[in-house]
């Protein structure tokens, strides 16, 4: 299903990320994702679309390993990250989820100051030197996540006193501090204002510029203004996967047309 | 269809109605006797105990007279020591009679039966002053003398002229005596701090007994409880939530977890008996047994509440950790575990709350009718030196013939109550705290 009728100058730009072959999650009994074979690639936006219970979110999981905390949760294949299998026995998912960041469906600060939300993760991996270097990488990272104006005279007060978009965009911010390489979004403008979410575009736009970006959206609009590539999810099935132009114009599938002009979904 | 007026109840609105008027009320009533049953105990405890803060002395000039206490008039203290309290009583016998002779009272009584009005402990409470201070020899000093437990009772109304027709340790002309006394205000009743500092007597002085020591005691076993439990249960609570696969070891030990907090204390006192004290040959009777006794009791109580803390912890908030590449660790140090603090603390604090108040294993380990005259000196000796529990002091007062003893059982779950509540507070302030930062 790949598609191989790129532009020389992308060809020349873009080289393969992550490549999964092979990929199925069960859930106990459930076969939630159905042997996905796809290749992201760097300094790209992928966008992930389907209809709700197709396995988006589930495929997503399985790019960060967070599928691990669930205990019912199988996954066989192969996903490469820069040519190493994420799911070998020597690789620790601590160190992977460090690269690869993730920005979930729901929002989730912590229970604690703005400041220490987006902090958090530098702290931990021990990026900032002192406490003026820390200051920066939070500012850094809430002004990329467009929230930085809203919050700047409040840093102390609790993440979880922010409306929903704001946590959203905080948790991007918080996302984006450990500067990952890859970073995964789970519908992350489900719960925003079109202001918020055109900021949060163009975020990933700026983003796009140095990682890879993956994202999952309800939006066809927005797959289509952010993303160069899009995968069409249905049934656990990858149905499509290819330019975001040609996806939206021509797509090759019947599923993938009804999908994107309405019709299932 | 007819057009129904808002106004009126249809008919099965009013039944609801009525069905909901009458459950609140259901309610209300069972608010109100459980209110009326509180109220009833409480009353009930704080009109029989409030008598065991209060006590009757005696104010009495004493002349300690050197011939009689240090007989080579040396002033040596070794000398002075070897007057046993039985050389005090007569200098008690002549206080009494010169207090007759000063007309401040009279009395038809040898002054040996005088005497009887006081506590058998008169004598050597002048004797500690005396050893305290030698000096005082060849003084008169004014000494504040307990009365003896049926003079006490005299004045709170328990011992009166007719119930003491075959009593022999009092008679009506030393009552009447009491009455002079009283009348001059030699005689009346104090704040008897001895009962919550002092320590248990034997039966013959009801008056001078004291929660103090037992006091000791209940407070070095919450120690070993609060050291033991604590760290115990949390770990083993993280782990079993956090950590654990999920798979039919890990449910076995879960139900047997459930399973031992509804196991009956007594037998983990025997459990005691048999594992402490027969087996590993741990003293009898030390708080440090009845602390490990107590902590296999509490370990449920602490797992079980930790556990449902730790659930109740948002699974967002692990992934969001996780998200940003911390280590499951990290995630539950520096997230979970904070966020469940409250409720672990809540837990802890009501565990050691119910271990307090816990009497039967400490029955078996020998913890009741165990009588210490002498608070520990050092923390080893408090941990393994035989004591008793306030709980246990509680029993035994509780259980002896003299309603002197009696009173004081009640004045002893008036000090637990005062505890478990206090316990209870700091908890729920602790909480607010907590709570107060995210
Ligand atoms: N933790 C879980 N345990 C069991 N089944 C799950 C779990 N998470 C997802 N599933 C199942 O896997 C399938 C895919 O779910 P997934 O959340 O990936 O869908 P999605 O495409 O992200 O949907 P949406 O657009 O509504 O977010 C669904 O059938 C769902 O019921
Ligand atoms: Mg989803």
């Amino acid at each position: 299903m790949r598609d191989n009728t790129q532009t020389p100058e992308a060809q020349v730009a873009q080289k393969s990320k992550i490549s999964a072959t092979g990929v199925q999650v069960h859930y106990g009994d459930t076969h939630a994702i159905k042997d996905v074979n796809v290749e992201i690639e760097d300094k790209t936006v992928t966008a992930f679309i389907g209809p709700s219970g197709c396995g988006k979110s589930t495929f997503l999981r399985c790019i960060n390993r967070m599928n691990d905390t669930i205990d019912i949760c199988r996954v066989q294949g192969k996903i490469l990250l820069d040519g190493e299998d994420i799911y070998d026995p020597k690789v620790d998912p601590v160190q992977l989820r460090a690269k690869v960041g993730m920005v979930f469906q729901k929002p989730n600060p912590f229970p604690k100051s703005i400041y220490d939300n987006v902090a958090y993760g530098p702290r931990i991996h021990g990026l900032a030197r002192n406490k003026a270097e820390l200051d920066e990488i939070v500012e850094r990272a809430l002004r990329r996540g467009a929230i930085w104006d809203e919050v700047k005279d409040r840093l102390a007060a609790p993440g979880t006193g922010l409306s929903g978009g704001q946590q959203q965009r905080l948790c991007i911010a918080r996302a984006v501090a450990t500067e990952p390489e890859v970073l995964l979004m789970d519908e992350p403008c489900s719960a925003l204002d079109p202001i918020a979410t055109a900021q949060v575009e163009e975020l990933i736009d700026e983003l796009r510029q140095n990682y890879s970006v993956v994202i999952v959206t309800h939006s066809m609009q927005q797959a289509a203004r952010v993303s160069q590539r899009t995968a069409f999810f249905h049934l656990g099935n990858l149905v499509e996967f290819g330019d975001t132009d040609k996806i939206f114009t021509t797509p090759e599938d019947p599923r993938t047309e009804s999908y994107i002009t309405g019709r299932i979904g | 269809m007819t057009q129904t007026s808002l106004l009126k109840q249809d008919a099965r609105t009013a039944r609801r109605n009525r069905a909901e008027a009458r459950f609140k009320a259901y309610g209300l009533i069972a608010i109100g006797i459980g209110v009326l049953m509180l109220v009833i105990l409480l009353g009930t405890i704080f009109s029989r105990g409030a008598g065991a803060f209060q006590q009757t002395y005696l104010t009495l000039d004493v002349t300690l007279d050197a011939a009689k206490l240090d007989k080579k008039g040396k002033r040596d203290i070794e000398d002075i020591k070897k007057v046993s309290t039985f050389g005090y009583a007569p200098l008690l016998n002549d206080a009494f009679a010169q207090l007759v002779d000063s007309g401040a009272a009279s009395s038809d009584l040898k002054p040996k039966e005088m005497s009887g009005l006081l506590s058998k402990g008169a004598e050597a409470r002048m004797r500690d002053a005396v050893l305290d201070d030698p000096d005082l020899i060849g003084q008169t000093v004014s000494f504040d003398f307990l009365a003896s437990g049926r003079v006490d009772g005299y004045l709170k109304d328990r011992v009166t002229r007719d119930s003491i027709a075959n009593d022999k340790n009092i008679s009506v002309e030393q009552l009447d005596l009491v009455d002079q006394l009283r009348a001059a205000g030699l005689l009346k009743k104090k704040f008897n701090l001895a009962f919550i500092t002092g320590a248990d007597s034997s039966d013959a002085r009801p008056e001078a007994a004291g929660m103090g020591v037992s006091m000791v005691g209940s407070l070095f076993m919450m120690l070993v409880v609060l050291a033991l439990a604590l760290p115990i249960g949390v770990a083993a609570s993280i782990y079993l939530e956090e950590f654990a696969p999920e798979n039919w070891i890990t449910d076995i030990i879960e139900v047997n977890i459930s399973n031992l907090a509804a196991v009956p204390s007594i037998v983990f006192g025997i459990l005691g008996l048999a594992v402490f004290i027969n087996y590993m040959h741990l003293p009898n009777s030390a708080p440090l047994v009845g602390g490990l006794v107590l902590t296999l009791m509490t370990l449920p109580t602490i797992i079980i509440s930790t556990r449902a803390s730790l659930k109740a912890v948002p699974p967002s908030i692990r992934d969001a950790a996780l998200g940003v590449g911390a280590s499951k660790m990290q995630s539950v140090f520096h997230h979970v575990l904070p966020l469940a603090a409250p409720g672990i603390l809540t837990g802890t604090i009501i565990g050691l709350a119910q271990a307090l108040g816990e009497t039967a294993p400490l029955l078996l380990i020998g913890m009741v009718g165990f009588i210490a005259s002498n608070g520990p000196e050092s923390i080893s000796e408090g941990l393994l030196n035989p004591n008793s529990a306030m709980p246990a002091q509680i029993y035994e007062w509780a259980k002896r013939a003299d309603p002197a003893f009696y009173e004081r059982a009640w004045g002893g779950i008036i000090i637990l109550l005062v505890f478990l509540i206090g316990m209870n507070a700091i908890a729920v302030l602790l909480r607010r705290r907590f709570e107060r930062r995210w």
